[in-house]
């Protein structure tokens, strides 16, 4: 026991050794905070998520333009409080901007309040705090909530004839745009033009290529003539057009019942182009990411030099994207919903 | 030689190489009263590891103590927003913790089976009553409970869940290292059969250390609702993987038997050093993992050829003065 003791207390020694060396050169400003170039952090839902690194070529173009320093981190899985230790080393690395894409719309409240006491300027990508909007300054999202879940309603609608049974894969259960775009897809279903479609499942992959798997093959099991699938998630889409794919139900393949399943969604252009060859997939929906992250590091530049205080009918221009207005929460839309199919998707690149 | 042979050597170690590479990592590393904050992310994996430090010792495994905290941390949040009186409702919430961990113990004692189905089973359902209780859902915490983390003890910079988590390891390591109970975990988890031979009552050795590891996961609960603010059904989900890694990588026999409350607190101060570490150098998750996976398994590795060593040498020693010795008085380890 004792010679634990000593190896405790020698442990301590340094503990306290480090932190007066902390003290010490604190004066000195060795950190690299001393430069002035603007410091830019984007936080992904998850890395390794495709997505994801759309948007971040975004902020990368745009960090380039105006001389920032830019980063980016994230962690390993899309859970409600995984960006909570993040965020929290962000502020300890004196970052001037965090730029995040939300896993929560609750569970970062009190770590971003303490970010924006300090003087970090919040910015939400793509996924915002939905109901709790005072805990960041502003929030750059895709497209009109409103609409996208009215035109993937009405995509699928074409693709179907607007009739048949169909279900929706979405990502994990509080993810706040999944949710607000199946709230109005079901809105939208009400609407005459699409009585004869019936939402029958929605089930949840997480945003984790198995998990989405299995449950896409679950929906295929238990619902054998349905007609849709909408995956308003890149994961999802891309793991269900697998399973489409080898089970061959598309419209078309070998084991089609009737007319066969079209599947949609939301995805990047370069996952879904082998799918699209080999008619797993007619048509899906996506913005251009990218417009996300390079909005929001000029957004979160001119908040944080006092540019641009958002308010709500304000326009903010960027030489790229030109003037859009904030919306009543304070939200700029970085672009409209795109539509790819054979057409066009040899021609895009992300 | 007789401190090369004990679990914690490594994860001591491991800890000041973890300091000093921390330092070298990132400037923003040594900062006292940034290491002070960041403990209260790692609170809740501590308070949750001391239970397990006593299920594993006693030969046992609790995969459902992250669920139970969520369960707890929902309870609580629910009585509260019933407008109970703050008192009433984290006792509640204690007594229920304790009940969820009763539970399992009762099961694998009562009933005979392996504590690795019950709590797989236990996982889920304790997750799924949560579920059901708030759905997706958050629930919000009245403001004055929240922000635990911010709170500072008695005037100094230590945030009070670190005080609340020292506490708690030096009541459950004087309960596993200086009482009956803990003689008889560790006796249950060498040789269940024997000690019950021996007249330890091992069924309710299992109950009590399974309704120890349910309170404290109550606690963990109450703490993560006060430091996020909200109480969701997927609070500390996966959890339970990050509790059994510090437990193992503390030097705590998986199979039971041996392990230490001090280990598994070292080796929980590894795993958060690393993490802040690596998260202050902008090293994303999926590296962290890799590294925090890697250590577990060079310390398992290391700890058990060290107790090889040392086996070998305190089998040869008291040989040595008495070659007459025959094999079968030879001592076992």
């Amino acid at each position: 026991m004792t010679r634990s003791t000593l190896l405790l207390t020698a442990l301590g020694l340094v503990f306290v050794a480090g932190c007066n060396r902390d003290a010490g050169s604190a004066a000195s400003t060795d950190t690299p905070s001393a430069s002035k170039k603007l410091k830019i952090v984007y936080i992904p839902k998850n890395t390794g998520n495709p997505y994801f690194t759309e948007v971040n070529k975004g902020f990368e173009e745009a960090a380039k333009e105006i001389g920032a320093d830019f980063s980016t981190t994230g962690p390993a899985a899309a859970d409600a409080t995984s960006q909570v230790p993040i965020i929290k080393e962000q502020i300890q690395r004196g970052v001037d901007v965090i730029a995040i894409s939300a896993n929560s719309p609750d569970a970062l409240d009190p770590v971003l309040d303490e970010a924006r006491s300090k003087g970090i300027t919040v910015i939400t990508v793509d996924a915002d705090l939905v109901g709790n909007e005072s805990h960041r300054d502003a929030a750059v999202l895709p497209a009109d909530f409103n609409t996208v879940g009215t035109s993937q309603v009405e995509l699928l609608g074409e693709l179907t004839g607007y009739e048949g049974d169909f279900a929706i894969l979405s990502a994990t259960t509080d993810a706040p745009n999944q949710n607000a775009w199946i709230a109005k897809m079901k809105e939208t279903l009400k609407d005459p033009k699409f009585s004869k479609m019936k939402l029958v499942d929605t089930v949840y992959g997480d945003d984790e290529p198995q998990k989405s798997t299995t449950e896409c093959e679950g929906l295929l099991a238990k619902h054998p003539g349905l007609r849709g699938i909408i995956s308003p998630t890149s994961v999802g889409l891309a793991a269900s057009a697998q399973v489409v794919d080898r089970a061959g139900v598309f419209p078309g393949g070998p084991h089609a019942t009737g007319k066969g399943l079209e599947l949609t969604g939301l995805s990047t252009p370069n996952q879904l182009k082998k799918f699209v060859g080999t008619g797993a997939v007619t048509a899906f929906q996506l913005w251009a990411p990218s417009n996300e992250g390079y909005l929001a590091v000029y957004l979160g530049q001119a908040i944080h030099l006092k540019k641009v205080i958002p308010a709500a009918g304000a326009d903010f221009e960027t030489k790229k994207l030109g003037k859009v207005k904030f919306s009543s929460k304070l939200e700029l839309i970085a672009g409209p919903l795109v539509k790819f199919d054979k057409s066009n998707i040899e021609k895009s690149n992300f | 030689m007789k401190w090369f042979a004990r679990r914690e050597t490594v994860p001591t170690i491991l800890v000041l190489l973890a300091f000093i590479a921390g330092a070298i990592e990132s400037p923003y590393f040594l900062d006292f009263h940034y290491l002070l904050d960041s403990s209260s992310l790692y609170v809740e994996t501590g308070l949750l590891a001391l239970g397990m430090t006593l299920v594993i010792v006693s030969g046992q495994i609790d995969l459902s103590v992250a669920s139970t905290m969520a369960l707890t941390a929902c309870t609580a949040a629910k009585l509260l927003a019933l407008g109970w009186p703050t008192p009433v409702a984290l006792l509640t919430t204690a007594i229920v913790g304790i009940l969820l961990g009763s539970i399992n113990g009762l099961l694998i004692s009562g009933l005979k089976l392996p504590s690795f189905v019950v709590t797989l089973g236990t996982m889920a359902a304790y997750r799924g009553a949560a579920q059901v209780m708030l759905g997706a859902q958050s629930q919000k915490i009245p403001t004055n409970l929240s922000g635990i983390d911010f709170v500072r003890t008695l005037g100094t910079p230590i945030p009070l869940p670190l005080t609340i988590l020292v506490v708690m390891a030096i009541l459950v390591g004087l309960v596993l290292h200086r009482t009956v109970l803990g003689r008889w975990i560790y006796a249950v988890g060498t040789n269940n059969r024997a000690s019950l031979y021996s007249g330890i009552p091992t069924a309710k050795v299992t109950v009590w250390v399974f309704a120890i590891s349910g309170g404290l996961a109550a606690m963990a609960g109450t703490l993560i609702d006060s430091r996020l603010g909200v109480a969701r059904f997927d609070h500390a989900r996966g959890l339970e993987v990050d509790v059994i890694t510090a437990v193992v990588l503390g030097g705590t026999a998986i199979s039971g038997g041996s392990g230490s409350i001090l280990g598994s607190m070292l080796a929980l101060l590894l795993v958060a050093l690393i993490r802040i570490g690596m998260g202050l150098a902008n090293v994303t998750a999926e590296y962290q993992l890799a590294v925090v996976g890697t250590l577990l398994v060079i310390t398992v590795i290391v700890g058990n050829l060290s107790e090889k060593i040392a086996n070998s040498r305190s089998r040869r020693s008291p040989l040595a003065p008495s070659p007459t010795l025959t094999p079968s008085q030879e001592p076992h380890p």
